[in-house]
């Protein structure tokens, strides 16, 4: 089996004179937590509907679990729950997922047992026969997540899950997202909540401006320490000398930043400073932050969105 | 055809016109005017009878026109349901955003429009088969009166809510809710003066007049249908001469009945293209 969950080449949407997706690539592997980061305005649903068949690329290519997007039968595999989650209000949450289930082509026996499940997991068994326009914003957004895996999917979109959840839910939406990822359910998740997303994806691509811009690991890749140098003499060559211990040094006002694989470098920091005969004021490192790496990706130019 | 996927759709649409209580309501407002109609022809025809017997040609005159006035009631409560139950599915689903986890799904988009149009068909059909009933029963009871040719009349009103129908899943596609209710009546008012502008065409013998409503029929075929019901159900042109929604001067033809059936076909396909095309 292809272990690529979704692919895009060069995947593209203009409205007219708006383009909402301008160059999108993407490669997700098969059971990973993926994130799909970006600003407001950054092409992120676009792309997600472009991917689910809900709006026709204007260019570029793509596959998801192993088929052309134009491919219907695929989607019987995916799971789906919407940014703007909104269903038909006058069924009850065993009527919207029995019907979604149809839609999905699962056979009676099966689809009752499983609607079974889904609506304890969600926390909605005690619900279960009132209608939608009685539920909580929290308590639809919930019912929609049993929507998305009422087919047993192995791929699954959620596109800002949490946005009308208390705690109690998020934490829930978080404990079902390891339980997709033990599974080996890929999760495609858009968010902009980015702890939450620092604390279950394997990777993460930021979209700015309709395009990717970076693609980075959480797991795997340890190169994430950066290390603070508040030192008496700054000059080239001691900048110079500094790149020998990480990569990306830049000075920042009187500090000196290094981007390095982990923090032992800073023993061997410290060492050759003294060598050099410079004062040592400060000597530290931190991890950084998705935020951090959020604000740094973007760039200056964003505006809020 | 996806029959899974139709069916689905099929059994989502009913599941939520039943929940909404659409048909429930319009029963209960035929009820209504099925009962007025009844106290209508109880205090006109058996109360108030004329002193001195009418001739047996002006009695079935009076009891034919009663029926086609209740019919003609019906007729308009078949076009109010045919436009209403329809109006917000496809538009306020779009808007709302509800479709994205439909279309999401491995069903084909025709199938959507397709199982949405058959269950508000079938229900309308039921609708007009029922109220067509009442009113026949009505005028048996009280009056012991029996209108012939129902099957055929019944069967043009259906057609005719079809035609409505299929505009407003089409138009459901492209425009909002208020939008599209609103074109829908448009159409159908066009319709009807467009008809009335043929039969006093012809009434008076302006050709010009004639042609404009012919044209009218042709590109919004609904009233047409009605007034070759009429003629269906009153053959003899007891009533005839006069112009009106009770009376056909002139008779639309057989082929105006397969343009219909064409031009629902029509409207269907291009609701099927439109929402294959749409972004959702």
């Amino acid at each position: 089996m292809n272990d690529v969950a979704i692919q895009t080449v060069a995947l593209r949407k203009e409205y007219a004179a708006n383009v909402a997706v301008a160059d999108l690539w993407l490669n997700v592997r098969r059971g990973e937590v993926f994130g799909f980061l970006g600003p407001n305005g950054a092409g992120k649903t676009t792309s997600i509907k472009m991917l689910l068949g809900l709006v026709e690329p204007s260019g570029g290519s793509g596959t998801m679990l192993g088929a052309p997007l134009t491919d219907r039968s695929a989607r019987a595999r995916v799971g789906f729950l919407p940014e703007h989650f909104r269903f038909h209000d006058c069924l009850t949450a065993r009527e919207l997922l029995r019907a979604h289930g149809q839609l999905l082509g699962i056979r009676r026996p099966v689809l009752g047992h499983r609607i079974d499940e889904l609506l304890a997991r969600v926390h909605l068994r005690d619900a279960q026969h009132r209608p939608l326009r009685q539920f909580s914003k929290g308590m639809v957004q919930r019912i929609g997540l049993a929507q998305a895996l009422i087919g047993e999917p192995e791929l699954v979109f959620l596109d800002e899950p949490t946005s009308g959840l208390d705690p109690l839910g998020r934490l829930l939406v978080r404990e079902i997202i390891e339980e997709l990822r033990t599974r080996g359910t890929t999760v495609f998740l858009n968010s902009h909540l980015l702890g939450e997303v620092e604390a279950t994806c394997d990777r993460v691509v930021f979209v700015k401006q309709g395009r990717t811009v970076r693609e980075m690991s959480l797991r795997e890749t340890p190169s994430q320490v950066e290390i603070e140098v508040r030192i008496d003499r700054v000059d080239a060559a001691v900048l110079q000398g500094l790149s020998a211990f990480g990569h990306n040094v830049r000075q920042e006002h009187d500090v000196i930043r290094i981007q390095a694989a982990t923090d032992d470098a800073i023993p061997q920091i410290a060492r050759w400073l003294v060598q050099q005969g410079i004062g040592i004021r400060g000597l530290g490192s931190h991890r950084k932050s998705l935020e951090e790496w959020f604000v740094e990706v973007m760039g200056a130019d964003q505006s809020p969105g | 055809m996806n029959v899974n996927g139709f069916l689905a759709v099929a059994h989502l649409t009913f599941l939520e016109a039943r929940r909404r209580r659409v048909v429930t309501a319009a029963l209960a407002c035929g009820l209504a005017y099925l009962l007025l109609f009844a106290a209508g022809v109880y205090f006109l025809l058996i109360v108030h009878r004329p002193a001195r017997p009418l001739p047996l040609i002006l009695v079935r005159a009076q009891l034919q026109g009663f029926t086609l006035v209740g019919l003609y009631a019906v007729n308009l409560l078949s076009v109010a349901i045919a436009i209403m139950l329809a109006v917000d599915s496809l538009s306020g689903e779009i808007s709302s955003g509800i479709m994205q986890t439909l279309a999401s799904k491995p069903i084909r988009r025709a199938d959507i429009v397709l199982g949405k149009w058959a269950v508000y068909m079938i229900m309308i059909a039921l609708y007009i088969f029922i109220m067509v009933a009442g009113v026949i029963a009505t005028m048996r009871l009280l009056t012991g009166f029996s209108q012939p040719h129902l099957l055929a009349a019944s069967s043009l009103m259906i057609l005719q809510a079809a035609v409505l129908l299929s505009i407003v899943v089409a138009g459901g596609v492209r425009l909002q809710t208020v939008a599209n209710g609103t074109v829908a009546f448009a159409i159908y008012s066009i319709a009807v003066i467009g008809g009335w502008v043929e039969q006093i065409g012809v009434a008076v013998g302006n050709d010009n007049a004639r042609y404009i409503g012919t044209a009218i029929s042709l590109a919004t075929p609904t009233d047409v249908l009605w007034r070759r019901a009429v003629h269906v159900l009153e053959p003899t042109a007891l009533l005839g001469g006069i112009v009106g929604p009770f009376s056909a001067t002139t008779v639309p033809s057989a082929a105006m009945v397969w343009w219909a059936l064409g031009f629902t076909a029509g409207c269907l396909l291009l609701a099927i293209h439109w929402f294959r095309n749409r972004a959702l």
